[in-house]
């Protein structure tokens, strides 16, 4: 039935007026040039992206487990083992990836063909928001401030885009991205990057954080993501002497509670103060020195390097 | 997004876009057999839909240019985030083909519209030097003044810059 403005009985114009064409019906690009756009957009970020050996997502849906960290240490061991890694950090409302790898101060250099991101420790590119604020700045966008809920999750979702295609990465053995809080936005790297070589679940072994992983682990099946791996963070506190692991955590042991998600198990990551520390510094020291969390970094490394597109994974 | 005249049953084309500075836009589109014309108005809120995902309605006009919706649209940025790229070489020269950034050649710019070009913020100004010297160079015009400057504003609707 259609609808027409105008006061009951005015119709007679319509019914005279014969049914317009649908949509689908009108061979042809659009005049609006809207959707060829978004997909000349998308060959870009395929473009971009094809210099990448693996692209490795680390994601948990909850957040405060420590995903930031993980990444930051994780391209550390990585780029200590020889590789080259680059990490785009898509928490664009609370950034951490230029604090931890120690790009506070550095600039972006901005040309025709991309964006280059300076390096880091390790020598390790990166993007994040933490360059492109001033210091101490919330991350907010200019528009009108009125109905902003209709169009700031699309200028994010373009922001995103942006670190992904648009930054000069070069040959890069790994690119980590960090994925914020919050199932939906697993969901939307997703629809930026629809297989990631490998993605990672980050949890802690409580029953609140393994219950919002759970739901971003359906999410990931459902997009048939290939490779997905549990790790899981503060599995216990390792304090100062590297005597035993101490529990943080009650409930279900680690194992069991990668077995009840269904994924395979990675890493388990304890907690030690001075290993956070040293990351909040901008010193992040991966694999270095025999710790357990050293230990841990270590062969979750292993597991990336022999896994789709890692550098060791077979043909 | 397609408009069909009704009467002639054709694709209307897009012919015009006017950003007036407030927001709105007005994109015109006319019908190839009638030539009847019809302007599809958007508010503020609208328009601010479609600019988010990075295209420009009826086509873009110039290359989109990296960071180009982050850097427009991010508030109170950091302004010394970006470092002018030096280009190395040119095209064809030995050690070009390199992926580093060069201004479209053969485009210089006068004294006053450097000068102009200065006031502009630092974290978006090699982007918009790149696109007032790519519409001056899709033109033809070997020299980048002012009032080259004042129309690819009006042709380009680059509010702000």
């Amino acid at each position: 039935m259609r609808e027409a403005n105008g006061p009951a009985g005015a119709g007679s114009d319509d019914a005279r007026r014969k049914k317009p064409r649908r949509y689908a019906d009108v061979a042809g690009p659009t005049v609006s040039g809207i959707l060829e756009q978004v997909n000349q957009q998308r060959e870009r970020l395929e473009a971009r992206l094809a210099s990448v050996g693996a692209v490795v997502a680390v994601a948990s849906g909850k957040g405060g487990v420590g995903k930031s960290a993980v990444t930051a240490n994780l391209a550390v061991t990585l780029a200590r083992r020889g590789a080259r890694v680059g990490v785009v950090d898509a928490d664009l409302n609370g950034p951490s990836q230029g604090h931890m790898l120690g790009l506070l101060g550095k600039r972006l250099g901005d040309g025709a063909d991309g964006v280059e991101p300076p390096e880091g420790v390790a020598g390790i590119r990166a993007v994040s928001t933490e360059l492109l604020l001033a210091e101490g700045m919330p991350v907010r966008w200019r528009g009108p401030q009125t109905d902003r809920f209709v169009w700031q999750g699309i200028t994010e979702a373009t922001a995103l885009r942006e670190f992904l295609s648009d930054v000069v990465w070069g040959e890069l053995d790994y690119l980590l991205v960090d994925i914020p809080p919050g199932t939906d936005k697993i969901g939307r790297f997703l629809d930026l990057v629809p297989a990631p070589d490998q993605l990672l679940m980050v949890t802690v072994p409580s029953r609140v954080a393994s219950a919002v992983v759970r739901r971003s682990a359906a999410e990931v099946r459902e997009a048939r993501v290939a490779c997905v791996a549990l790790v899981v963070n503060m599995s216990g506190y390792a304090g100062e002497g590297g005597g035993a692991t101490l529990p943080l955590f009650s409930g279900a042991g680690v194992a069991d509670l990668a077995r009840s998600l269904d994924l395979d198990l990675w890493a388990e990551i304890p907690f030690d103060p001075v290993f956070g520390e040293a990351t909040d510094r901008g010193e992040p020291p991966g694999a270095d020195g025999s710790s357990a969390v050293a230990r841990a970094l270590h062969d979750l490394a292993e597991r990336v390097e022999h896994a789709p597109g890692g550098r060791k994974a077979k043909p | 997004m397609k408009f069909l005249c009704l009467e002639c049953d054709e694709v209307m084309a897009f012919a015009e876009r006017d950003l007036p500075g407030d927001g709105t836009l007005t994109a015109i589109f006319t019908c190839g057999a009638c030539g009847r014309e019809m302007a599809l108005l958007t508010n503020p809120m609208e328009t601010r839909l479609v600019t988010s995902l990075g295209v420009e309605i009826g086509g873009r006009t110039v290359p989109e240019q990296p960071f180009q919706q982050t850097r427009t649209n991010l508030d109170e940025p950091r302004e010394d985030a970006f470092a002018e790229m030096v280009p190395r070489t040119e095209p064809g020269e030995a050690g070009g083909g390199d992926t580093l950034a060069r201004p479209p050649s053969g485009v210089t710019w006068s004294a006053e519209a450097t000068e102009r070009l200065g006031r502009v913020p630092t974290f978006v100004r090699g982007m918009v030097k790149r696109i007032y010297a790519e519409y001056a160079r899709e033109r033809d015009i070997g020299l980048v003044t002012p009032d080259v400057m004042d129309r690819a504003r009006n042709d380009l609707g680059l509010e702000g810059m």
